[in-house]
């Protein structure tokens, strides 16, 4: 009896949008074959996976390849750097656009801040190859910033092969490609404010920083929160693109990161298993600290992503 | 009073002044790039080179636009990011209009299926392997078939979809309107400017990844621009000439790459003021929170 009402609500359901369902399966059909077919792929870090016999028929290893990654030199190295970079790109790059905004959004004069957005935001749509490569033809030998080095009497500095050099060129590098892009967000949130704030704050004789630290930060606050959130949970996925356009073997020992470091064990070397473990750690650790850095926004009152 | 307009004055000067200044850093890379392309082998080794050309010469480009690998990863490029492009924006319209009508059974099952895949993922040598199996690899559909859908936009889109008034719908209905042709008729329309957007986005993606092709092209000629770029750069790796037949100097080897690097930006650069309001106006879109 109760199955049938059941069967019957299908049906019904079925009969009204039949069409809406199968507009769906195209979609849903890549996402499990793309996206979550892969997700299961991830017990070969629990094997020693062979190709040829493939997950059904590879033997179970438990967490070995977990404990060998946790005792290799060569994986701490890579996790340092990968901490590292991130968390320079995190605290140096993260306030820029903030800053941009609070900038842009004092220019009155039209065709200036036009052109002054139009130059901030183009390199955003360069590709990391592009953009990659002119930082490597500037800072090459015969480039503009050896020149201006021995214009002053000073060696030339091969900075892309030097140790000292490669983080912070990751990291400038990268503010000034995506820094104005980002501060679109912010502008967008400033551009929300109600202006009868600001009216109130200049009758009561508020300085121009006075608005920006009591009105404009505040109200702009949960944004800030949001992209941080988004920041965090991507802590340790920082960009394969941009740093496998600039790195080589001579600053592997400060350059080399997570995602470069599963490419070339895993698909150079072919370590499948052991590269898998690696990049599972990766996403668990990515995983935790988003629901992490969202009940933290929660708990401050700034709402969070869920 | 006063002193807090000259003060306000001096602010907005240095700001300007600032402003300039870092619009100025985006830009100097570009020029010196440029000029290098055009400059001659002397004047690039003995460092003169920086924002405008030193020694004029064209072989770089001549070089360059002789070479068919260019002209070949060029045409992948294109096909890769006109048909990829087209398949994302179907696939995304037709799952956002689903996920748009908000009685669809299940609907919220598969958003949560959706928004999981945005927080983890199974990581790069799974997808790699899965490709493998599927027999993808090498071949044009391991650049288009895994990025088929951009979780992101296809959030954006569902929201975008969900803000065209009910009552539309209903009188389409009764009017005898198929869901086909609400969609096609009635929502396309409707968001034009976020189809744009998204187009954009999407093409912009298959424009400027490189990486996938690193990972899962090998056959020389399926090589898409960006690859055969990094493969000039990084790995000095051309079939162009610097020298003449009798071995003198031609041009430098920088200029080879400074060329490269101008006529692979030049796409991107001649579109882009044309669609610049399309970008930010999706940057806003993604802003409003469901």
């Amino acid at each position: 009896m109760k199955r049938g009402v059941l069967v019957k609500g299908l049906e019904k359901t079925l009969r009204a949008d039949w069409m809406l369902y199968l507009f769906l399966v195209p979609g849903v059909a890549y996402f499990i074959i793309f996206k979550y077919l892969p997700m299961y792929g991830v017990v070969i870090a629990f094997q020693d996976y062979s190709p040829f016999l493939g997950i059904s028929g590879s033997e179970f290893v438990g967490w070995k390849h977990f404990a060998r990654f946790f005792t290799d030199d060569e994986f701490a190295t890579v996790f340092r750097n990968t901490l590292l970079i991130s968390l320079y790109k995190l605290v140096f790059g993260f306030p820029v656009p903030i800053l941009l905004a609070l900038m842009l959004n004092e220019v009155r004069i039209g065709w200036f801040k036009k052109t002054t957005q139009t130059l901030l935001y183009i390199p955003h749509f360069f590709s990391w190859v592009i953009f990659g490569g002119i930082v490597i033809q500037v800072l090459s030998s015969t480039g503009i910033v050896n020149s201006v080095l021995q214009f002053f009497g000073m060696e030339p500095v091969l900075f892309l092969a030097q140790k000292e050099y490669f983080r912070s060129i990751i990291v400038i590098s990268d503010i000034v490609k995506e820094s104005g892009w980002a501060s679109i967000i912010y502008l967008a949130a400033i551009a929300g404010v109600d202006p009868a704030l600001y009216e109130a704050a200049r009758m009561d004789g508020a300085k121009k920083r006075h608005e920006i630290w009591h009105i404009t930060l505040p109200c702009i606050s949960s944004t800030i929160m949001i992209l941080l959130i988004l920041r965090l949970g991507s802590i340790l996925e920082l960009g394969v693109q941009q740093v496998f356009m600039l790195y080589n073997p001579l600053v592997y020992e400060v350059g080399d990161i997570i995602d470069t470091y599963v490419y070339r064990v895993g698909l150079t070397e072919q370590k499948y298993s052991f590269a898998t473990a690696v990049g599972l750690f990766q996403s668990v650790v990515g995983l935790i600290l988003i629901y992490l850095a969202n009940g933290l926004a929660k708990r401050f009152g700034k709402g969070g992503l869920w | 009073m006063r002193s807090a307009a000259l003060s306000d004055r001096i602010g907005h000067a240095a700001n300007l002044i600032l402003l300039a200044m870092m619009g100025l850093v985006a830009l100097f890379p570009f020029l010196h790039v440029l000029s290098q392309s055009l400059s001659s082998h002397t004047a690039i080794v003995s460092g003169r080179v920086t924002v405008y050309p030193v020694g004029l010469q064209l072989e770089a480009y001549h070089q360059l636009l002789q070479d068919r690998a260019f002209y070949r990863s060029f045409g992948v490029a294109i096909v890769r990011t006109v048909l990829g492009t087209a398949i994302n924006m179907t696939l995304t319209c037709l799952m956002a209009y689903s996920l748009s009508r908000k009685h669809l059974k299940g609907r919220g099952l598969i958003m949560n299926m959706v928004i999981f895949t945005m927080i983890f993922n199974g990581g790069m040598i799974p997808t790699f392997l899965l490709l493998k199996q599927l027999h993808l690899l090498d071949t044009l559909w391991s650049l288009i078939l895994p990025s088929a859908v951009s979780a992101f936009n296809l959030i954006l889109l569902k929201n975008f979809f969900q803000s065209i008034p009910e009552s539309l719908v209903e009188s389409a209905r009764i009017d005898g309107a198929g869901h086909g042709v609400i969609l096609w008729r009635l929502f396309i329309p409707l968001s034009l400017p976020a189809m744009a957007t998204l187009t954009l986005f999407y093409a912009v993606m298959h424009w400027n990844t490189y990486f996938d092709a690193v990972m899962y092209i090998n056959n020389p000629k399926l090589l898409p621009l960006q690859v055969y770029l990094r493969n000039v750069i990084v790995l000095n790796d051309s079939n162009m000439n610097v020298t003449d037949f009798s071995g003198a100097t031609l041009i430098s080897r920088e200029s080879l790459k400074a060329a490269t690097i101008i006529a692979s930006v030049v796409p991107m650069i001649a579109v882009y003021p044309f669609v610049q309001h399309y970008f930010v106006k999706g940057v806003m879109l993604g802003a409003v929170k469901e």
